[in-house]
């Protein structure tokens, strides 16, 4: 059966399908159960299942993180709704010394299948705190699992994955594309939560996109067909663990390759991915990767967004310097900016 | 900054629940009362004994280099083995990281506890089958874990209480006021032991708080109980009743017990510089143990039941020795395999990765 829905319903559907498959299932977080959540993302759900699987809890992150630690060892399955990704912060240690741990700290006995909701990202504008893409710091910590769905299919699929699995898993919704609708087969079987996908394939260049920046480098190739380039949009999907063997198979063909994040640029994905395919692919490879991301500031005052993210003229301007051998050599000091082979 | 040795607020508590004087005296509470017969008093004596020695010999055997560090519970033993006493066969404890005789009362295998602090390993049993959740290092991180298993007993109504352990340090976390809140607001069967051992390292619990600790537990809308510490009777008999509130629906308890730390914090720290042999000497006074034994004699205990418990402490001892000794040194390649449940390629490649590099220096494939 498929319907067209927003990622927002999708999620709704898909946290809906694991409450009814498994009743350990518990739903925790600010706001979430009478209103539905600030985002709507589980309107209903406490109507169907309860206040005791849906909670409303306290305003009090780092409680609502240790609770659900506590309720996961008791053999539930929760899912936090953590309400912006700004507001993660206070429970950022029982994530990192806590959640994170138990099941290496426990010499593998001890299970902690919970599951962290975060809004993240951008592009709504939004006041301090509401805009954040603090994904790379949970990426850096073993024994979490990240994930970003990027459409509402994957939303639907990807957080019934993230609640079956047995690991913690930090699953950061793209926020400003909760309205952003599609076709959603609640019938069909999903690929492995663990893998990345080809969104649109090319031969010129690779784009690498995950979360919200997906639908923005599909509009970029797009746009770029005006002016003949064929470009390649890959969804990573998986951030923790990375499946970067499909980026690997696309930038030994496109030669190719531009990282595309809203997060900071110094020690955000990008520059993993960038070393990674330059071990894995350097001799396919005719430049350097190149990087389209947030800057290296705090987030800005939201009417200033659009220039912070990376949007469609940042990502083609890139993807024509690299073309033309004229790449961005990101030089602290601003010389030599564009630099030139040979 | 005034007095450090008095909290700056709050109003003097009203009764600390003593049930047993240093002396060896029993007398009665109004509200709590111990009814254990004599061979039930000579049990919590042989337990606190046996905990004793287990600590002694962790403190030596940190002294000879054999464990990394150990943090000493010497003079908490009422507090460990009397609120553990108090436990049901379907309770559960979250304990911080000085409850090495929880542990063992629990049992957890020597080898395990040993071996967290000889650093072979971060805890390695299984707490479902032991009903003791991992140490927590991170000071108070561990209630708010106590009081969402508290929550997941009620949703499954299920029988058990879950009793957690943190020091007077702890109370100063935001985490633990969220347990506390979160505990409350759900009426979950979960009992907040607080061991104020009067130091958090250097800092006097008198500044950890500028309310007496238990005086916390009503603005969270739970009954707060001041208990002598070192009472083991009085101890077991305010955390069963706690317990056995939270097992009724009547939600959280916090219980101060008033102890006294008095080894260091832990073998890496110098407590001379920060309190003075007076104060040291005044809670030897108090032993848990001095005074369990001064009763049993009372009652006409055998000296044979004491030659017994110091023979039994000497071959745990002895035991705890042999333990150390036998504990092998962790592979890190087998450090890779639980990192997560489903295991990732990422994690499998760099495994084989050290594999190889170790093999080149004969190390095992």
């Amino acid at each position: 059966m498929t319907n067209d829905m927003s990622l927002s319903k999708a999620l709704n559907a898909g946290l809906r399908a694991a409450m009814a498959a498994d009743e350990t299932v518990v739903l925790m977080g600010e706001d979430i159960g009478r209103l539905g959540g600030v985002f709507r993302v589980t309107d209903g759900l406490q109507g169907e299942f309860g206040a005791y699987r849906v909670m409303d809890t306290p305003l009090a992150e780092s409680g609502i993180v240790g609770m659900a630690i506590g309720l996961a060892h008791a053999g539930f399955r929760p899912v936090v709704e953590i309400q912006f990704d700004g507001f993660v912060y206070p429970a950022y240690d029982q994530i990192v010394t806590q959640l994170a741990r138990h099941f290496a700290r426990s010499g593998g006995g001890l299970q902690v299948p919970v599951v962290i909701r975060i809004p993240y990202g951008g592009g709504i504008g939004a006041v301090e705190h509401h805009s954040e893409s603090p994904e790379a710091q949970f990426v850096m910590t073993p024994g979490l699992k990240v994930v970003t769905p990027a459409t509402p299919q994957d939303g639907y699929w990807m957080i019934q994955q993230a609640i079956a699995a047995d690991d913690p898993v930090i699953f950061m919704e793209p926020k400003r594309r909760y309205w952003q609708t599609g076709e959603v087969d609640v019938d069909a079987s999903p690929p492995s939560l663990w893998s990345s996908v080809v969104r649109r394939e090319g031969t010129d260049a690779t784009l690498i996109a995950y979360g919200p920046t997906v639908t923005t480098c599909l509009e970029a190739a797009e746009a770029a067909e005006a002016d003949e380039l064929d470009l390649e949009v890959i969804d990573l999907r998986t951030l923790s663990p990375l499946d970067l063997a499909p980026v690997y198979a696309s930038v030994r063909r496109t030669g190719h390759a531009v990282v595309v994040h809203e997060a900071a640029r110094t020690l955000g994905l990008g520059a993993e991915i960038a070393t990674r395919i330059t071990q894995e692919c350097f001799y396919s490879m005719e430049a350097p990767v190149q990087r389209v991301t947030g800057y290296d500031t705090p987030y800005p005052p939201s009417r200033a967004e659009d220039e912070y993210l990376p949007g469609i003229d940042r990502i083609l301007d890139t993807v024509e310097a690299l073309l033309s051998d004229e790449w961005v050599t990101e030089s602290p000091s601003g010389a030599g900016r564009w630099g030139r082979v040979g | 900054m005034g007095d450090a040795r008095a909290h700056p607020g709050g109003a003097p508590v009203q009764r600390c629940v003593q049930l047993l004087t240093p002396d060896g005296d029993r007398i009665d509470d109004p509200e709590f009362a111990y009814d254990g017969d004599q061979e039930a008093i000579a049990q919590l004596f042989r337990q606190m004994v046996l905990i004793r020695r287990i600590d002694t010999e962790g403190f030596a055997l940190q002294r000879h280099g054999e464990l990394g560090l150990w943090p000493p519970l010497l003079g908490q033993e009422a507090a460990q083995v009397g609120s553990t006493a108090a436990l049901g066969p379907d309770d559960v404890v979250y304990p911080t990281y000085r409850e090495a005789g929880v542990a063992w009362l629990m049992g957890v295998d020597l080898a395990d506890l040993i071996g967290q602090w000889r650093c072979s390993t971060l805890g390695s049993w299984d707490m479902r089958r032991h009903r003791f959740g991992p140490l927590s290092i991170v000071i108070g991180a561990h209630p708010l874990h106590a009081t969402g298993y508290a929550l997941g007993l009620k949703l499954r109504e299920e029988e058990g209480v879950v009793l957690t352990h943190f020091g007077d340090g702890a109370s100063s976390q935001g985490d633990v006021m969220e347990a506390l809140e979160f505990g409350a607001l759900d009426q979950v069967p979960v009992v907040f032991f607080c061991q104020n051992n009067q130091y958090a390292i250097s800092l006097p619990a008198t500044r950890q708080s500028a309310v007496p600790i238990v005086q916390r537990a009503s603005g969270f809308g739970m009954p707060g109980v001041q208990v002598d510490g070192n009472d083991v009777l009085a101890v077991q008999a305010v955390t069963a009743a706690a317990i056995d509130r939270a097992r009724a629906g009547g939600g959280p308890t916090l219980i101060e017990a008033l102890t006294y730390r008095m080894g260091p914090h832990t073998t890496s720290d110098d407590p001379t510089r920060y309190r003075d042999d007076a104060e040291v000497e005044s809670w030897r006074a108090r032993d848990p143990i001095d005074r369990v034994r001064k009763l049993l004699q009372r009652l006409g205990t055998p000296s044979t039941f004491f030659a017994d418990v110091d023979a039994e402490a000497e071959t745990l001892g002895a035991h705890v020795r042999e333990v150390c000794s036998a504990l092998p040194e962790p592979d890190l390649a087998a450090w890779f395999d639980h990192v997560y449940a489903e295991q990732t390629d990422e994690l499998r490649a760099q495994r084989g990765e050290y594999v190889a590099w170790r093999s080149q220096y004969g190390g095992v494939a």
